[in-house]
């Protein structure tokens, strides 16, 4: 996916003006965060599963090295294939080799957010395959030709006229006249046009939430039952999956499973969790003849051991997403590239550089609700303060800004000099602003000052009320 | 050995500072795969009997799963001729060619049509037979198998599920035992939970039964027991 993230500021301001994908972010407000809320008062232990949680995931990659090697070694045990890839390209590649060797002319394809990072529809097609999404919100999203806007509902932007709209033109065969206004004829429809495409599809390809290094096997969890129908009625059965999906037990995906869908949708469980274990064993009377792992890295091993390396143990479920600010008011095309909200904003410049992503991680308020609902416990605002260092350190802000940071840094170092600035500057803006009790404009300051006035400042500075009270 | 596996193993050992675990470590990190322990199990998850089958069934419910409780597995071909009346579908069903389900006294219901093996597309009604129930968030665990096709868990629009009251358990991992336990360690090809029936939130975040896989998902829970 060719990234528009440069493009931030321009994508916020069109997401902002934009009714239909203010009115579904307002619903998602309500809907991900308060049944959120609700299924984790009801597991007492959620806090200490998110300790749990990431405790494994960090055990996982301190040792990642070996249980690599181990699930390699468990899924050729289990008739199964391992395919590493170090890049986007080299994924590509692979997949389509798995495709030409099956003589494949459709695939399936399950959720995968890999899929999206790799770009393989693209491919697939460029190379006469016809890749068919299953995930409804993906369906929709194919015939749209656009790409996801959240993590687990990608077509979370997109309304159901301008679904009907993509159906009628996509389904002629159907009658024209059908009416297509609610939700449930939606659904229907696509399920029966999908059902077809499941049967004749040549190969399926999934994501994995999870590897499991004990066993080989890989897992996904779904709602809908279309990564399951994917995988299970083709011939070949391919998983894409990057190096930090994986886990060393059945046990430890268990411990993860029960903060998943709790964070991401705020159900107790997903309704379909499966595992998959190589190919159909042969007294099996169904399942995939062959199995196949790419596993992709794509810069994930380049964040070992870095200040971002706490990022590997990101599950996407988006938790994140539904909790902030940012994304709340511009939804996910903003970002302009496959992850979104706080985890794209820390994510996406390691994986296409912070030359092309600058904007993400500046794209936040700091006000931690990310943080304080990852189950993984990431410090994602810690990290965004990361790729900004880094940014200012290679010179990628415009001068000026560089200039107001250097100014800024100067005055924040010699403390007696800060305090007799913000003395004159809060009585002089106090003196100038008393009459109306705020500003309306202020130079230097029409962009802040656009959307809201700036109270003018009463009485002493806050350093100053400090220091009286402390003596009181 | 390929190129991008050389690639990514020799990055991985430079961000890790190691050319691998060394001897000490490698037989801590062996043990941890070969003695997998639970982590932290839900107080929810350890009740005793009775509770623990009742907070199944109340799970399952609330998930949209839809479960009778039967007195013996010999109930079963009536209760599912009158489930499929009283839902108005066809009286045919297809079965997993398991010995526990095959014996079952179809023929006291002859006008029930039953036939055996994975599911192709056409089958309305399917009927598997669970390996177990986890009681914490009313889930169904089902594994591939000569006896179990996986077809039949998604394609059919109705799922029927037999399951012995006494195999469900409280969490997870104690599927994980039983399943140990029963393959001697060896893994199916593909292992379910099931969670309620198929449904999907991607039109305009309005939850809708029935997206891709079955539309019903019945429980017969066979308890001699009281639950309700």
């Amino acid at each position: 996916m060719q990234a528009t993230s440069r493009a931030f500021k321009e994508n916020a301001h069109r997401a902002l003006r934009d009714p239909d994908l203010q009115a579904a972010l307002a619903k998602m407000r309500q809907g991900f965060v308060e049944r959120r809320a609700t299924v984790v008062r009801r597991l007492p232990e959620f806090d200490a599963l998110r300790d749990q949680g990431r405790a494994i995931k960090d055990h996982t990659l301190a040792n990642l090295d070996f249980y690599l090697a181990r699930f390699e070694e468990r899924v050729r045990a289990a008739g199964g294939q391992v395919h590493w890839a170090v890049d986007a390209h080299a994924a590509r590649a692979i997949v389509l080799e798995i495709c030409s060797k099956t003589g494949a002319r459709t695939v399936t394809k399950g959720k995968s957010m890999i899929g999206e990072e790799i770009a393989i529809n693209e491919h697939l097609a460029r190379h006469g395959i016809t890749p068919v999404e299953t995930d409804l919100g993906e369906y929709i999203l194919q015939l749209r030709d656009e790409p996801p806007s959240h993590l687990i509902a990608p077509a979370i932007h997109v309304t159901r006229a301008q679904i009907a709209e993509s159906f009628r033109e996509a389904h002629r065969d159907l009658d024209p006249a059908r009416p297509l206004e609610e939700p449930s004829a939606l659904m229907a429809e696509a399920r029966g046009e999908m059902r077809a495409r499941f049967l004749a599809a040549d190969v399926g390809i999934t994501g994995a939430n999870f590897l499991i290094a004990e066993t080989g096997s890989t897992a996904i969890v779904t709602n809908e039952g279309n990564g399951d129908l994917t995988q299970t009625l083709p011939r070949v059965h391919i998983v894409l999956a990057s190096l930090e999906k994986l886990v060393p037990t059945l046990e430890d995906a268990s411990t993860i499973l029960r903060l998943l869908a709790r964070s991401a949708t705020g159900q107790e469980f997903s309704v379909y969790t499966t595992f998959s274990t190589g190919p159909r064993r042969p007294e099996d009377p169904d399942g995939p003849e062959e199995f196949h792992v790419v596993l992709l890295d794509n810069g994930r091993s380049r964040m070992l051991g870095t200040e971002f390396h706490e990022m590997l143990r990101c599950i996407r479920c988006g938790a994140c997403l539904n909790h902030c600010p940012i994304y709340q008011s511009i939804g996910g095309h903003a970002y302009g590239w496959v992850y979104t909200g706080p985890m794209g904003s820390v994510l996406t410049p390691a994986l296409i550089g912070i030359e092309e992503a600058g904007h993400l991680p500046n794209a936040s308020t700091f006000c931690g609700r990310c943080e304080a609902v990852c189950p993984m416990r990431i410090p994602l605002p810690k990290m965004m303060r990361h790729w900004r260092e880094r940014e200012f350190e290679r010179h990628l802000q415009p001068a000026r800004m560089r200039l107001a940071l250097k100014g800024w840094a100067f005055l924040a170092q010699r403390p007696a000099l800060y305090r007799i600035g913000a003395r004159i500057a809060a009585s002089m803006l106090g003196l100038a602003g008393r009459r109306r009790g705020a500003f309306r404009s202020l130079p230097l300051a029409g962009g802040w000052t656009m959307s809201r006035d700036l109270p003018a400042p009463e009485g002493a500075t806050f350093q100053a009320q400090w220091r009286a009270r402390g003596r009181a | 050995m390929s190129e991008g596996r050389k690639t990514v193993m020799a990055s991985v050992a430079r961000a890790l500072g190691r050319d691998g675990p060394d001897a000490a470590m490698r037989a801590e990190l062996d043990r941890r795969l070969k003695e997998p322990r639970p982590n932290l199990i839900p107080a929810r998850a350890t009740l005793p009997p009775v509770q623990r089958i009742q907070l199944f069934v109340d799970m399952a419910r609330e998930a949209s799963a839809t479960v009778a409780v039967l007195p013996s597995a010999k109930a079963a071909p009536g209760a599912i001729a009158e489930y499929l009346r009283r839902e108005n579908l066809p009286p045919a069903i297809r079965i997993a060619p398991d010995p526990a389900l095959e014996d079952l006294p179809w023929g006291d219901w002859p006008l029930l049509s039953v036939s055996r093996g994975r599911a192709t597309g056409s089958e309305a009604v399917s009927l598997t037979h669970a390996f177990a129930g986890i009681a914490e968030t009313g889930t169904l665990m089902l594994h591939s198998g000569p006896y179990a096709p996986t077809t039949l868990n998604f394609l059919p629009d109705t799922n029927i599920v037999l399951l012995d009251a006494g195999r469900i358990v409280g969490a997870y991992e104690e599927g994980w035992a039983l399943l140990r336990r029963a393959t001697g360690g060896a893994m199916p090809r593909t292992v379910n939970f099931i969670t309620g029936p198929s449904r999907t939130a991607d039109i305009e975040q309005t939850l809708q039964l029935g997206a891709h896989g079955p539309r019903r998902l019945h429980i017969l829970l066979i308890d001699a027991g009281t639950t309700a």
